[in-house]
């Protein structure tokens, strides 16, 4: 900030020109043309002399107890060099995110489809893949625990988790649970001050993050009795103080880099092979290497939580809210992952950006013997926005209102409290970003005259040439925090280092981040430039040498690490000023580093930093933690649980084939509060990827599960929008810092992963006059099965 | 795993012969997708990509001879003249890269009911033959009986799919598939029309509505004899809502589809109801319209 605004002489304005690609400048990812050109090595490209391929037997039962495991066959398979069940993990056999409840390898029972149940360790993955097959399993199958009801009455239908296993505040087959009471909550008095009531029961489907990359990694032994793991995730820490424990190391004999992340979105908080690949590495004494199959990867991570919710409003006749009234209930799945916390996100954020006086808010997660569910981009924010966007449709519907200007009559505003008692402490331009999503252009009506296929439902499957085409426009605004919640502390560590390497001044930018696409390389190189005055920037590889970065997810990496690396740049800054000081002398109050040179404001440049710096090196770490937080009271839901807030506005338009129920989505447009773009080029890619992955809920993306069996582990028939499927996605940026944030800035990657799906089903509302109260919207929907009129 | 690789079609048959139970692959679009998922893991693999005669095609004016390996992208650009039907089913096949290396031999020799190329197939007529050879001879399988099971088809264990003998159009032909997404999608259902008016027929071809690729054989016989009864082969008269209605009618009884992860049985029904009447319609307006500027 300070390089950008140097005053004085104008002689001095060509040196003290800020590089333009620091903050606020787009320079392009160091990775983006070898991930275009197919260079880029992942996780899964990894190689290793004398290696071997690790493999995992999964369970093809959601729910059954196993009665023995047989590995005396696999182990005969010529090129077989281990063969390993729960009684080889040397220490602790359960680890978790949050809570220690699922086992590292199935212990005589397995609670979900794909549970890993045995590893093979071979000399070719055909050979363990073989050896796999060889392993004879006797189970005694149960009928699985699936349904709400089902899972709320453990008397009739059983435990998942027996009670006395309880490892979390869990009860019945209930993971964890989150009540919030506001205002005067909601009783018969209340409801009595409303004109108008609204209620809907909305579902939402299970939803998978679906990167490309699968998951992947190289365990190596080392010659301390350690183990070195080349790994992709989104939290090298994380990842080490899970596997420790079961590996029986301490933490500093575990030693992670990450390895080349083909995407993440939340799928990789979770461990996937990283203890398997380990033990087995462990066992043989050799370099192990897994990949996953594409359908493993279907049954190797969790998922976005599917989601049945129930909501109530109440208005005056001229539009005000007076109360909301929601339940809200997400399967977890057989384990716990991060099912706390998005539960703590679907209370807490549930009723959306909205001033509304009396709330109560009851959200709950399963224990269930489907999938696992935890993060995904938008963590439990998305599956709320749904509910509580329809219902502002509705309401605006009931009162004769226009659905944006509802909203914005509603809008919470900077100083504003969330149902939580939380005090709204930066701008919350809520109206702002709707007005302005409303007031850009609308693209032009189908030209049916000069009909191009690809720009119509069905495309080049030639389903229509303009028969049966109804174009319906939706809005909608959503909100979601920034950072973990409730009290966690997720600081993040940054190391930089400055020294002249071939005459010029060079900064090392080392840290834990794991770069999963979200473009922190970028960004950390820019704060470098900017706080330091350079042009060479080198990020070191990440990895657990440095302290945490905390995870990259919940929006929070540009603002945590980000951060940290500004704090450590800050202060090389200050120790270059300093040695300057005390070699030269300086008394100037006004001195910067700017063009690889220190420069006094007033006085002009003073010395050029490869001379200051000589043949020394300065280098410093900082942690960067942001305002501490609360965990919500159990009982109302009141506390300072969120570091910070994050909006965005949609406009969606659509043309639907009536007769057929496809859609094309014809614009997606985005209006969102940044507060500071350190990027920009990053940022709209942000909001268009997430915007794109809404649209994949709103209309096409879902694991399909029955009887807690999934029946669709495959890009086949898990759909996840194609280039054709993709429109236009126009963004307009606000820039409204934020005082408590490095650079004022606000995270960005989710908000629009939350607010963009409920525009789009709006648009087929308006298209059909279909209730469609659950997504993803299919074409049955919108024809055989229609669930009901609006 | 053997993996055998002929250079000569002769050797091909050959080694068929004498591994029936070889698995023959060329762009490799279906065959390795299955391997991959450890679907199948046939006994031996035989490697057609060496005969570079299935890739080529010949058109003698009134049937085009199409190799078992021209890929669905040459048949796009080279034969949507001849072919109109096959060539936008073309169109709908995975993506560019899948459509530079599939082609119908492998739909054919899969059978799936899902396989894009069929209704096409079965639309543009009874006079479609499969040429199959081995080295017993060389046979000629009409297309109405080559589909006989889920992923069964009629060849023998040593016979390999040669070519494909399909009529040149005589009129318009259309063809529409649903997929719940707007690119490379498998088909929920997929329906092929095609006008004949050479011979007064109408020919329709189900795709993903059944264990096997089908006809609405009443249906074509219904549309045939309003056709005639009407005259309207020879006038190009419009046919009439009830008409496309019935038309429609008759296509989603000919269906008998189930419920499964990429839509239910229902919507499979009426959705070909719809593509169904919208493909007749518009094969009839381009009739119409050939038949009025003749006159």
């Amino acid at each position: 900030m300070s390089t950008r605004t140097i005053q004085g002489q104008k002689n001095l304005q060509n040196i003290n020109q800020a590089s333009k690609d620091g903050i606020g400048g787009s320079p392009l990812r160091p990775d983006g043309n070898l991930k275009v050109k197919g260079e880029f090595a992942y996780s899964s490209d990894m190689w290793h002399e004398d290696m071997l391929w690790g493999m995992a037997l999964r369970s093809p039962h959601p729910r059954a107890n196993i009665l023995s495991v047989d590995i005396s066959e696999a182990l005969k398979v010529p090129g077989v060099y281990a063969v390993l069940t729960h009684e080889d993990i040397p220490g602790s056999k359960y680890y978790g995110l949050e809570i220690q409840d699922q086992p590292a390898l199935a212990i005589d029972k397995v609670r979900y489809h794909g549970e890993a149940i045995a590893l093979v360790a071979a000399d070719h993955p055909e050979t363990a893949r073989r050896a796999v097959k060889k392993i004879k399993v006797e189970y005694e199958v149960l009928t699985p625990i699936v349904t709400e009801e089902q899972c709320l009455d453990p008397e009739t239908h059983g435990y998942v988790h027996e009670p006395h296993e309880y490892k979390s505040h869990g009860y019945g087959n209930i993971c964890h649970e989150q009540k919030l009471v506001s205002g005067l909550g909601v009783t018969d008095e209340v409801r009595a001050l409303a004109d108008v009531i609204v209620s809907g029961d909305y579902e939402v489907g299970m939803q998978d993050q679906a990167f490309l990359g699968p998951e992947s990694g190289l365990a190596v032994p080392a010659e301390d009795g350690g183990i070195d793991l080349y790994i992709a995730t989104q939290w090298l820490h994380v990842d080490r103080q899970q596997m420790a424990p079961v590996l029986d190391l301490p933490e500093e004999k575990v030693r992670l880099t990450l390895a080349g992340v083909g995407g993440a979105f939340g799928g990789r908080e979770d461990l996937s092979m990283q203890i398997h690949a380990c033990l087995l590495a462990q066992h043989t004494g050799k370099p192990v290497k897994i990949v996953y199959s594409r359908d493993e990867s279907f049954f190797g991570h969790v998922h976005r939580h599917p989601a049945k919710m129930h909501y109530e409003h109440g208005a005056t006749r001229d539009g005000k809210l007076v109360f909301a009234d929601c339940r809200i209930v997400l399967d977890g799945g057989a384990y716990a992952s991060a099912s706390p916390a998005v539960v703590g996100n679907a209370a807490s954020l549930g009723h959306g950006p909205y001033v509304i006086p009396n709330v109560k808010m009851h959200a709950i997660a399963l224990y269930s013997n489907n999938p696992s569910c935890g993060a995904m981009r938008g963590f439990g924010a998305v599956q709320a926005a749904f509910g509580y966007e329809t219902q502002m449709d509705r309401l605006a519907a009931a009162l004769g209102m226009d659905p944006v200007e509802l909203r914005q009559l509603n809008a919470m505003a900077e100083g504003d409290f969330m149902p939580t008692g939380q005090q709204i402490d930066s701008p919350a331009p809520v109206a702002e970003l709707l007005q302005r999503v409303k007031d850009m252009p609308l693209p032009p009506p189908l030209d049916t005259e000069h009909l191009d296929v690809r720009q119509i439902p069905g495309a080049l499957s030639n389903t229509s040439h303009g028969e049966g085409i109804v174009r319906g426009v939706g809005y909608s605004v959503g909100i979601k925090n920034v950072g973990f919640s409730e009290g966690f502390d997720d600081y993040s560590t940054a190391r930089v280092r400055l020294e002249v390497i071939g005459g010029e001044p060079v900064a090392m930018v080392h840290t834990a981040m794991a770069e999963v696409g979200q473009g922190g390389v970028t960004v950390h190189a820019q704060i470098a430039r900017t706080e330091l005055g350079v042009e060479q920037v080198t990020i070191h590889p990440a990895n657990t040498e440095v302290g945490s970065a905390g995870s990259t997810s919940a929006s929070r990496q540009t603002y945590m690490t980000g951060g940290a690396v500004k704090l450590a740049a800050e202060a090389v800054k200050r120790a270059l000023i300093e040695k300057g000081r005390r070699r030269y002398g300086w008394t100037h109050h006004d001195i910067t580093l700017v063009g690889g040179k220190v420069v006094s404001e007033s006085a002009g440049p003073l010395v050029s930093m490869v001379d200051l710096l000589g043949d020394e090196a300065i280098d410093l770490t900082r942690e960067h933690h942001h305002r501490p937080t609360v965990p919500f009271d159990k009982e109302t839901g009141q506390g300072f649980g969120h570091v910070q807030y994050t909006f965005c506005a949609n406009r969606a338009v659509v043309d639907v084939d009536v007769e057929l129920g496809l859609v094309k989505v014809v614009e997606l447009t985005a209006v969102q509060d940044v507060g500071k773009a350190l990027n920009p080029l990053s940022v709209v890619g942000q909001i268009q990827g997430g915007c794109t992955q809404a649209l994949g809920l709103a209309v096409m993306e879902e694991i399909i599960v029955r009887d807690g069996k999934v029946r669709n582990a495959s890009f086949t028939d898990y759909l996840i929008p194609t280039i054709l499927d993709t429109p236009p996605i126009p963004v307009e940026i606000l820039e409204l810092p934020d005082p408590h944030a490095p650079y004022g800035l606000r995270g960005v990657g989710e908000a629009p992963t939350v607010s963009a799906t409920p525009s789009i089903v709006a648009a087929i509302r308006n298209a059909t006059g279909l209730a469609l109260n659950r997504i993803p919207v299919r074409p049955e929907h919108l024809t055989t099965e229609r669930p009901g009129e609006l | 795993m053997e993996f055998l690789r002929p250079a000569t079609w002769d050797e091909a048959l050959a080694a068929k012969a004498e591994y029936p139970t070889a698995l023959p692959i060329s762009g490799g679009t279906d065959v390795m997708v299955e391997m991959n998922f450890d679907v199948h893991r046939p006994s031996a693999i035989l490697d057609l990509n060496r005969i570079t005669e299935l890739t080529e095609w010949t058109n003698d004016g009134s049937v085009v001879r199409l190799g078992a390996s021209v890929p669905y992208a040459r048949i796009i650009d080279e034969l949507s003249g001849p072919l109109p039907g096959l060539a936008l089913a073309a169109h709908t096949v995975g993506s560019p890269q899948i459509r530079n290396r599939g082609g119908v031999g492998g739909n054919l020799g899969g059978a799936s009911p899902a396989g894009d190329a069929h209704p096409a197939l079965l639309a543009a007529g009874r006079d479609v033959f499969v040429e199959a050879a081995s080295v017993r001879g060389t046979r000629m399988i009409p297309i109405d009986e080559f589909y006989v099971g889920v992923k069964r088809n009629s060849l023998a264990a040593d016979e390999l799919i040669r070519a494909v003998h399909i009529p040149v159009a005589d009129g318009p032909q259309q063809f529409s598939k649903i997929g719940t997404r707007n690119a490379m999608v498998i088909a929920v259902c997929a329906f092929g029309f095609a006008l004949h008016p050479k011979n007064g027929t109408v020919g329709t071809g189900i795709g993903s509505a059944a264990p096997t690729p089908r006809r609405a054989v009443e249906a074509e016989e219904y549309l045939q004899g309003v056709l005639a009864e009407r005259g309207l082969w020879e006038s190009g008269d419009l046919l009439g809502a009830e008409v496309i209605q019935k038309f429609g009618e008759l296509v989603k009884a000919a269906a008998s589809p189930i419920d499964d992860v990429r839509g239910t049985a229902d919507y499979r029904r009426h959705s070909l109801a719809v593509m169904a009447r919208r493909t007749l319609t518009w094969c009839w307006n381009d009739y119409s319209k050939q038949i009025r500027s003749a006159a």
